[in-house]
């Protein structure tokens, strides 16, 4: 089963170190930091990612946690909105934005920044229900009742007690989103913006080493990053049913 | 941009107030832009109501994409449904690993989430003309390209697809899987029940619903994916997402501005109608449950 | 209660002797069963009692083939059924909870032994829906197990275990998940319907109330062997060691003495027991005493009542006496009335020790 995962990592690897004539060398990791544009493209995908990171928390640890305090009935119909970028695929998203925000700011529209607000939403499925568990998993009513009575305000039971109740299931939620943002292809290509994996598509047209070489970087760090998490947090995790437990 | 600022106003009185931030995000970033795909459907260049984008959706050569994106999700939905439960069980029942079951599962979400682009690339080195899978068994004597295979073509866009579609099932299904109390399998066989029977009449039952909607899933994961194909084979197999994005591209015959919004709308459609039909199919099969 | 009973009853069959012989498991470091022998009279209710560790459930699960031994023999009938496996030793079992398939009613829990024994339909109907009638649920069966209470889940599963007629039934603390009052109630029931069906029962516990108000013989074990096992008045009142004297019910420590021709002296009173040749007299002892044992009464001594707790039919008196530390009394409650804290008591026992013991 390990070498499920395994074969493609080590043939990748493999083929990134070929070198002329059957011969083996680091040459294509020399070559990904010689990249001139390494660095810019990084840096444009880390921003979109961090950008993407915050509005996420910020707009569905609250959500969650406020649908679970005060809202139960409404869990369904925000479930649904959640789920619906798994209805609408990216492509066609990407149609609707461009129609929807046409006449909209430049400031929006023509900056990633748009890129960062999608993603927040394509990420919405797995953040959600990541959030979902996460609350669900603590007796989220009790606490804050406890922290009422003792006096605390709303912001501060959200950042004093909820959020360090949570904070795995924050923490991984934020990681498989910035894995999503550094993978995410099809909206990026699509709006004309330049960001890191269209860079690697458009470096593998020429040199396949270097967009192979840096695939299995990016893939082994996010592996290395879920991984420690997973076993900082006790228990295996990353997943996140999107159903109901069948019991 | 509405981010909600705290909690401070919240008054217990207007709790669906703290939902607005919410409702606001997705209906600006996810139900616009969804509904002026669908009103546009309907809109000639003139802005006038018109059937004509979705006639010629229908027809050639959207039609065979179409055709041969419902195939390659049906094939790689099914497929990775089988492997991953495959596998998710094989990692669930295995009895002290649990450094396999950390392993296993962050690498699934590493694959499912990140997806597309960097799965492309190590499958263009393990399978494609000069990949290390590929000369390991030219070495043992079997040349899979003379076999007619290629990772360009249909088969191999399978081969890869449902590499992202195994993680993301073992994602969905590790959770049911773990649902299945040890005492149900141990009072099965306590009442005379044997393995195949334990299967038969409970666990089968009881996963069905969770394994009908990660079908569902899977199928519309593989049929809404982009990235993947694009980045291999630059349009040499003709898929629905591959067309809408190279009507994206420019590729626009005048007076089908709106085409592209048309064949979404057929994508949309035919995802809501499956989930739609998922539904009716869960509360049959899990009566027992709510 | 009546027909439905008595056609049951006929089902089932006489009662079935069970051996265990020398069991021995092991879990990585920790010795689960160290050599444990065993042996149930047919139709007996046998509990197993003991702290979580002990290896009770262990010997259970190995009786039920649900897990295998390192070495031993589990005779039922006569026959070594080790190796043979879970789904052919014809055993029921109930466990602690959850154990009912969520996917069926409780009528088609009940029916599953017969099902997979490949008897007809309205057969195994007419079976679960008289054996629901039995365990109280008769107007149950169309529920399903979350629309069920806890108490009610157990008693289906219990009827789902006696459907399939077994030789054996094993009760895997089936009460340690409901409330207090469920729980009396289907002690009471478990204890009627293996009566009247004769059926062997192993009954495993941690609640020594339990066990003592249920079986014909109460085993209690420790580190994977078996202290003793004998009637619940023996175990009670002789307990073979002093681990079983102090996981049995409540008891007091007390410092005495030995006093000559079999007799010890502790707050300042003889009582007759036989000591030991070994110790002399006047060696320091520790004498184990039920609170019921003890009687404090009011006058002008030196100990006091500290506290008074109501426990129904009996108070527990806890008196400060300066020979003894603080001692246990389980008085009448009619009695204690006069007992009120700070009252100056003499302690006065009125029964032998239980155990005597070199001082800790």
């Amino acid at each position: 089963m390990g070498a499920y995962f395994l074969v493609p990592v080590a043939a990748a690897l493999e083929f990134a170190l070929r070198g002329p004539n059957g011969t083996h060398s680091l040459a294509a990791f020399r070559d990904i930091a010689a990249q001139p544009e390494l660095v810019p493209m990084l840096t444009v995908s880390l921003r979109i990612a961090l950008g993407t990171l915050l509005i996420t928390v910020a707009l569905m640890v609250p959500t969650v946690v406020w649908v679970h305090l005060r809202l139960p009935r409404l869990r369904p119909l925000v479930e649904a909105l959640s789920l619906l970028p798994l209805v609408v695929p990216v492509v066609v998203l990407v149609v609707g934005v461009l129609t929807a925000f046409a006449d909209a700011p430049n400031l929006i529209k023509g900056t990633p920044a748009i890129l960062a607000l999608e993603y927040v939403a394509l990420a919405m499925p797995f953040s959600y229900r990541a959030l979902d568990a996460g609350v669900s998993a603590v007796r989220l009513p009790t606490l804050v009742e406890a922290a009422r009575s003792l006096g605390a305000n709303w912001p501060t039971v959200l950042l004093r007690v909820v959020v360090p109740n949570i904070r795995t299931a924050i923490v991984g939620s934020a990681l498989l989103t910035t894995a999503l943002v550094l993978g995410e292809f099809t909206m990026a290509s699509l709006m004309l913006f330049d960001t890191f994996p269209t860079w690697m598509v458009r470096v593998g047209q020429q040199q396949a080493g270097v967009a192979v070489g840096l695939s299995v970087l990016v893939l082994l760090t996010s592996w290395a990053l879920l991984l420690a998490l997973s076993i900082a947090a006790g228990r295996p995790r990353g997943a996140t049913s999107l159903f109901r437990r069948s019991s | 941009m509405p981010v909600p600022t705290g909690g401070g106003r919240r008054k217990p009185s207007a709790a669906v107030l703290g939902l607005v931030p919410f409702f606001a995000y997705t209906s600006v970033f996810l139900v616009l832009p969804t509904v002026s795909v669908v009103v546009g459907a309907f809109t000639d260049s003139a802005g006038r109501f018109t059937l004509g984008n979705l006639s010629a959706a229908l027809q050639e050569p959207y039609l065979t994409a179409l055709l041969t994106s419902l195939k390659l999700s049906l094939v790689t939905a099914v497929l990775g449904v089988l492997l991953g439960a495959l596998l998710a069980n094989a990692v669930v029942t295995s009895p002290r690993a649990v450094l396999l079951r950390h392993v296993v599962s962050s690498a699934s979400g590493v694959f499912a989430h990140l997806g597309g682009v960097p799965l492309a690339f190590m499958f263009i080195a393990s399978i494609g003309s000069i990949g290390l899978v590929t000369r390991a068994l030219q070495a043992i004597g079997l040349d899979l390209y003379a076999t007619g295979f290629s990772l360009f073509s249909f088969a191999g866009i399978v081969v890869v697809y449902v590499y992202f579609q195994v993680p993301l099932m073992v994602l969905v299904i590790t959770p049911a899987l773990e649902g299945l109390r040890p005492q149900w399998a141990e009072a099965a066989h306590n009442l005379g029940a044997t393995r195949p029977q334990y299967w038969r009449y409970v666990a089968g039952p009881v996963l069905l619903p969770a394994l009908l909607g990660s079908l569902l899933l899977l199928f519309a994961n593989s049929f809404a994916a982009y990235a993947t194909a694009a980045a291999l084979t630059n349009g040499g197999v003709p898929l629905l997402p591959i067309e809408i994005g190279s009507l994206l591209s420019g590729n626009v015959i005048a007076g089908q501005e709106n085409l592209g919004k048309a064949l979404g709308l057929e994508m949309i459609v035919i995802v809501a109608a499956l989930m739609g039909g998922y539904t009716l199919l869960q509360r049959r099969a899990s009566r027992w449950l709510s | 209660m009546t027909a439905v009973t008595a056609r049951a009853v006929r089902q089932q069959q006489a009662g079935t002797p069970v051996e265990l012989l020398g069991l021995r498991r092991r879990y990585g470091a920790v010795n689960a069963l160290d050599g444990l022998d065993l042996t149930l009279v047919p139709g007996e209710l046998l509990a197993l009692l003991g702290p979580s560790g002990c290896g009770k459930t262990t010997a259970l699960r190995i009786l039920a083939g649900l897990e295998q031994p390192d070495a031993g023999r589990v005779l039922v009938a006569g026959q070594d059924v080790v190796g043979l496996p879970a789904h052919r030793r014809e055993m029921g079992m109930v466990f602690q909870q959850y154990s009912l398939f969520p996917n069926m009613t409780a009528r088609d829990n009940v029916a599953f032994g017969p099902r997979v024994r490949k008897q007809p339909a309205s057969e195994r109907r007419r079976r679960a829906d008289e054996l629901l009638e039995l365990v109280g649920l008769g107007s149950h069966g169309d529920r399903y197990p979350h629309q069920l209470s806890g108490g009610q889940q157990q008693r289906v599963a219990l009827a789902r275990a006696l459907a399939v007629s077994p030789r054996v039934l094993l009760l895997d603390e089936p009460l340690s998940a409901l409330d207090a009052q469920v729980r009396a109630q289907l002690r009471e029931e478990i204890r009627r319907l293996q009566r009247e069906l004769g059926i062997t029962t192993l009954f495993v516990t941690h609640d020594q109330e339990e066990a003592l108000s249920l079986a014909d013989r109460v085993g209690v074990m420790r580190a994977g062997r078996l202290e003793q096992l004998g009637p619940p008045e023996q175990v009670y009142h002789a307990p073979a060691t002093p681990f079983v004297a102090e996981f049995v019910g409540a008891m007091n420590r007390i410092p005495g003495r030995v006093v000559g021709d079999g007799h010890v002296e502790v707050l300042g009173q003889r009582l007759e027991y036989a000591v030991d040749r070994l110790r002399s007299p006047g060696a320091p002892v520790e004498v184990l005493i039920r609170p019921e044992a003890v009687l404090p009464v009011p006058a002008d001594a030196a100990a006091t009542v500290v506290s008074r707790s109501f426990l129904g039919p009996v108070t527990r008196i806890s008196v400060s006496s300066p020979q003894g530390g603080l001692v246990l009394a389980d008085v009448s409650s009619v009695e204690a009335a006069a007992l009120a804290p700070g009252t100056a008591v003499a302690v006065q026992l009125r029964r032998h020790p239980v155990l005597v013991r070199d001082p800790r």
